[in-house]
């Protein structure tokens, strides 16, 4: 079978001129060639030209990286070194497929209801949640004290996920301006349900009336993170099909990672005849909630908070979606909140996905640097528009005794609205 | 000998798997040459020991920073060498306001640097454009300069001292805070620009100066690129040294434009970028107003200064995207460097673009007008073996042009592997013999970065 692999114009025209080294998290932890974006190219291009054995060794350095994808912003020449670990990866699994993965991303991913069912037995260890896969990569490959410390600061989990809770349909107070579905993630149903909450209200508050598909699938990027992009575009091909059944002017997610994937449809199936148009179709309509938030005439909120708050971009915003000045004008609208910028906003925190698991040591180095710059600022509260940057944050700053509050910036924007209790009258 | 460097380093600090050695196959050139080894120390200690133990077997050592340069100097083209790369040593030891200097050690980023000592209301100049990705160790190495150069001076005038280690392990500690001491043979200076063939750099002292607060940047457009020549020398005639003072040819404007589409007037021959900066703001004003007033009389088309911190990196965008740009167009480019008189400029830009017709490959030309250091970068395919054999005698022919004009092969790169065919051709035999005779001095098991300079 022909191998689905990264074509030689990604790679070829790579000067070697080493800016990439300057931005890259691993390769500033580690100071050595081989963590850093050149030398995955190199790698790559070796790899793929037969000069280098595909080895296990130069596949695991495709999964050193973190794709927060500040190499692919700063190549002056469009390589986008980020991509490639992540095309090497699938690469990997077309040559020797790992079960496991069958078992996770389209056993349990692909269905939100099983993913949900999978919460209830495993309560203890599978608080873990959002990191899908712990329960199996713990036996692979972890201590179990790495997991303890991890666990014990994850995020109280929800009584219920939010998608059996919230109704398919919020109506918008007052008159509808705009008619909005939502991509409810599943870290933000499991783990940050009183989040997306508060997204739903700060919409419903500003005339949207908000449709919420039960049965989206996964947004793809776990599989796509473990080299399944066949599962990335089967799960892709269910919710652009969900979403076509409701007459909906926007798409909005409040999850980082979620509204990057979306956004990636388009280019999924740019040469597949059947979808194309489809994917261009759902794609032009998606916002992340803030993006979407920053365009509209918003109603000033009446709530004051008083607190000096900073704010993490989140790679999959920043870099993926260029979006960063939106969540800040939010925050800006609200009264008594002294916002701080912190020094290098948009390094990466280290969380990846799951690589706060499997590269632990990576991940908490990364993460430390984040910290000193988050505590240079003083502030009392952290935003951030991604689930997995605010675990990755809080568990962090707990270790460190920060007592700091992480959040959603729109959920402080619900805050500053009155919240669920309706404190501020329309 | 990895079990040896290991009790040195530990495992952590020696790479030796496949996929280690690919990647530390090349710097920012096209060259490659697997090592058998990689060093990475973090102390001049270690640096030392892993000097006698290369001595000892007879091993090559090839030093590296962050693998940015541009003449293959950092390339292991020897297989049984071990690269020594020095990168972990990062740490900047001691900023002293009071005498106005930074002691670093060799692996520090050239930028965080300059960011540490900036804090302090200090200035570190040298500016090469691999700022964010190079070393100061490198840089020592190479002599890096940069656009600031016009006015501020290239590494080696900021260097007040070193810790080296010499080629048999022992530590040579150079210099001192004094900004004068002549006492004995400049030491410190001949380690300047000696690619790592000299000693290990692994700590170096570097003198600060005060940070200028003021900047004003103009681009100025020229029909004519004899206009836009004749203008530099015209602006430092009249007595006013600007910060930087860049040139960009058509060739690479048009490449510049296709990639970024910034609205640069593609018709024009050459494009003069110049700032000026201090500390008064109304000197630095009253400079970029001449400077525009002169570069109208010389038959600028348009002359723009920008009004701010925005306009400003606008304009810089342009100079910065060069590389960039052109890189886009072919697979490969090669960049030069030479350096001639300022006044010889219009000259060897002629040359250059006979050079370019001749051969059928693009040339762009673009750099440091004010310091007479050019940057031709010919675009190419190096998998096509014919358009190889072009470059190679284009090389020559480029060469060729700067030196008879008096001008130099290298301003900023080094000699490297690239610019060694040309090396005894450019500074003739007896310049190679005393240089030879440093060198053995030094290095007489020629255990350190062997076949770079010299031909062996």
């Amino acid at each position: 079978m022909e191998l689905e692999k990264p074509e030689e114009s990604t790679y070829l025209n790579c000067i070697r001129c080493g800016l990439c080294l300057a931005v890259c998290p691993t390769y500033r932890e580690y100071l050595k060639e081989t963590a850093s974006p050149r030398g995955r190219v190199a790698l790559t291009r070796k790899g793929l030209e037969g000069k280098l054995d595909l080895s296990p060794n130069l596949i695991e350095e495709m999964y050193g990286c973190f794709a927060c994808m500040a190499c692919n912003d700063i190549c002056p020449v469009g390589i986008q070194p980020a991509n490639l670990a992540l095309s090497m990866r699938y690469v990997q699994e077309q040559r020797q497929p790992k079960k496991w993965k069958e078992v996770i991303f389209k056993g349990l991913l692909s269905k939100a209801g099983r993913l949900e069912l999978a919460m209830l037995p495993l309560r203890l260890y599978e608080k873990l949640g959002i990191r899908r896969l712990v329960y199996f990569l713990r036996l692979n490959r972890l201590l179990p004290d790495r997991i303890r410390d991890l666990e014990a600061m994850l995020p109280r989990i929800p009584q219920r996920p939010l998608r059996r809770v919230l109704p398919e349909i919020t109506e918008a107070h007052g008159e509808t301006r705009y008619r909005i579905g939502f991509f409810l993630g599943c870290a933000q149903s499991l783990l940050f349900a009183e989040q997306s909450a508060a997204t739903l209200r700060v919409l419903a508050r500003n005339g949207c009336t908000v449709i919420t598909p039960k049965d989206i699938e996964c947004c793809g990027m776990p599989a796509r993170g473990y080299g399944r992009m066949d599962l990335v575009l089967s799960q892709a091909r269910q919710n652009i099909a969900v979403f076509e059944r409701f007459n909906v002017d926007v798409i909005v997610a409040d999850c980082a990672t979620c509204g990057s994937t979306l956004k990636e449809y388009d280019s999924l199936f740019a040469r597949d005849p059947e979808w194309a148009d489809r994917a261009a179709a759902f794609r032009s309509k998606v916002r992340d909630v803030s993006e979407f938030l920053a365009g509209i005439p918003l109603k000033k909120p009446t709530g004051r908070i008083e607190a000096r708050v900073t704010y993490h971009d989140p790679c999959h915003l920043r870099r993926a979606q260029k979006v960063w000045k939106e969540p800040r004008k939010l925050l800006s609208l609200i009264d008594g909140l002294e916002f701080v910028e912190m020094p290098e906003a948009d390094w990466c925190c280290g969380s990846a996905g799951s690589q706060l698991i499997t590269h632990y040591d990576t991940s908490r180095k990364v993460l430390d640097r984040k910290l000193d710059n988050i505590e240079e600022t003083e502030a009392d509260i952290i935003a951030s528009g991604c689930p997995g940057c605010r675990m990755q944050l809080k568990t962090g700053l707990q270790r460190r005794g920060t007592p700091a509050r992480v959040v959603h910036p729109v959920t402080l924007l619900d805050e500053a609205y009155g919240g669920g209790d309706g404190r501020q009258n329309d | 000998m990895i079990e040896k460097l290991a009790k040195i380093l530990g495992y952590d600090g020696v790479l030796c798997t496949p996929e280690d050695l690919a990647v530390y196959s090349y710097d920012g050139t096209f060259a490659e040459g697997v090592p058998r080894a990689v060093v990475l120390p973090e102390t001049t200690g270690q640096t030392s020991e892993i000097v006698k133990l290369a001595a000892e077997a007879r091993i090559p050592l090839v030093a590296r920073g962050m693998g940015s340069g541009l003449a293959a100097g950092s390339v292991p083209i020897n297989s049984e060498s071990i690269v020594i790369c020095f990168t972990r040593m990062n740490r900047i030891l001691e900023i002293d306001a009071q005498n106005a200097t930074v002691q670093a050690e060799a692996g520090v980023v050239t930028a965080d640097l300059q960011a540490e000592v900036e804090k302090q209301g200090l200035f570190y100049p040298p500016d090469p454009s691999s700022i964010r990705h190079s070393t100061i160790g490198g840089n020592i190495a190479c002599n890096a300069g940069g656009p600031r150069c016009l006015k501020y001076g290239v590494t080696s005038n900021y260097l007040l001292g070193l810790t080296v280690v010499l080629a048999d392990g022992r530590i040579l500690k150079t210099g001192g805070k004094p900004i004068k001491d002549v006492t004995g043979y400049n030491l410190t200076s001949m380690f300047a620009s000696s690619e790592g063939t000299l000693g290990l750099i692994t700590e170096a002292l570097l003198r600060l100066v005060a940070r200028p607060t003021q900047v004003r940047t103009a681009l100025a457009e020229f029909d004519s690129l004899a206009n836009a020549s004749h203008t530099v020398n015209a602006i430092l005639a009249e007595g006013i040294v600007p910060a930087t003072l860049e040139l960009v040819d058509q060739t690479a404007i048009v490449c510049i434009e296709e990639a970024m589409h910034l609205g640069l007037a593609t018709d024009v021959e050459a494009v003069l970028i110049i700032e000026t900066d201090g500390s008064d703001e109304s000197t630095v004003v009253r400079e970029i107003d001449a400077i525009g007033r002169i570069c109208r009389e010389s038959g600028a088309r348009t002359v723009k200064v920008a009004k701010t911190g925005e306009e400003r990196d606008g304009l810089w965008k342009a100079r910065r995207s060069v590389g960039s740009s052109l890189a886009r167009k072919a697979p490969n480019k090669l960049g030069e460097d030479i350096t001639v008189p300022r006044s010889a400029i219009p000259e060897v830009v002629e040359r250059l673009r006979g050079i370019s017709a001749k051969h059928g490959l693009p040339i762009a030309i673009f750099g440091h007008a004010g310091d007479g250091n050019l940057h031709p970068n010919i675009l190419f395919d190096k998998r096509n073996p014919e358009q190889w054999s072009k470059v190679q005698r284009m090389m020559g022919e480029i060469f060729e042009a700067a030196l008879s004009v008096g001008g130099t092969l290298s301003g900023e790169h080094g000699v490297g592997v690239l610019k060694r065919p040309y090396f005894e051709h450019a500074l003739g035999t007896v310049s190679v013999d005393v240089q030879r005779r440093i060198k053995h001095a030094l290095d007489p098991l020629n255990i350190l970065n062997p076949g770079k300079m010299f031909e062996d």
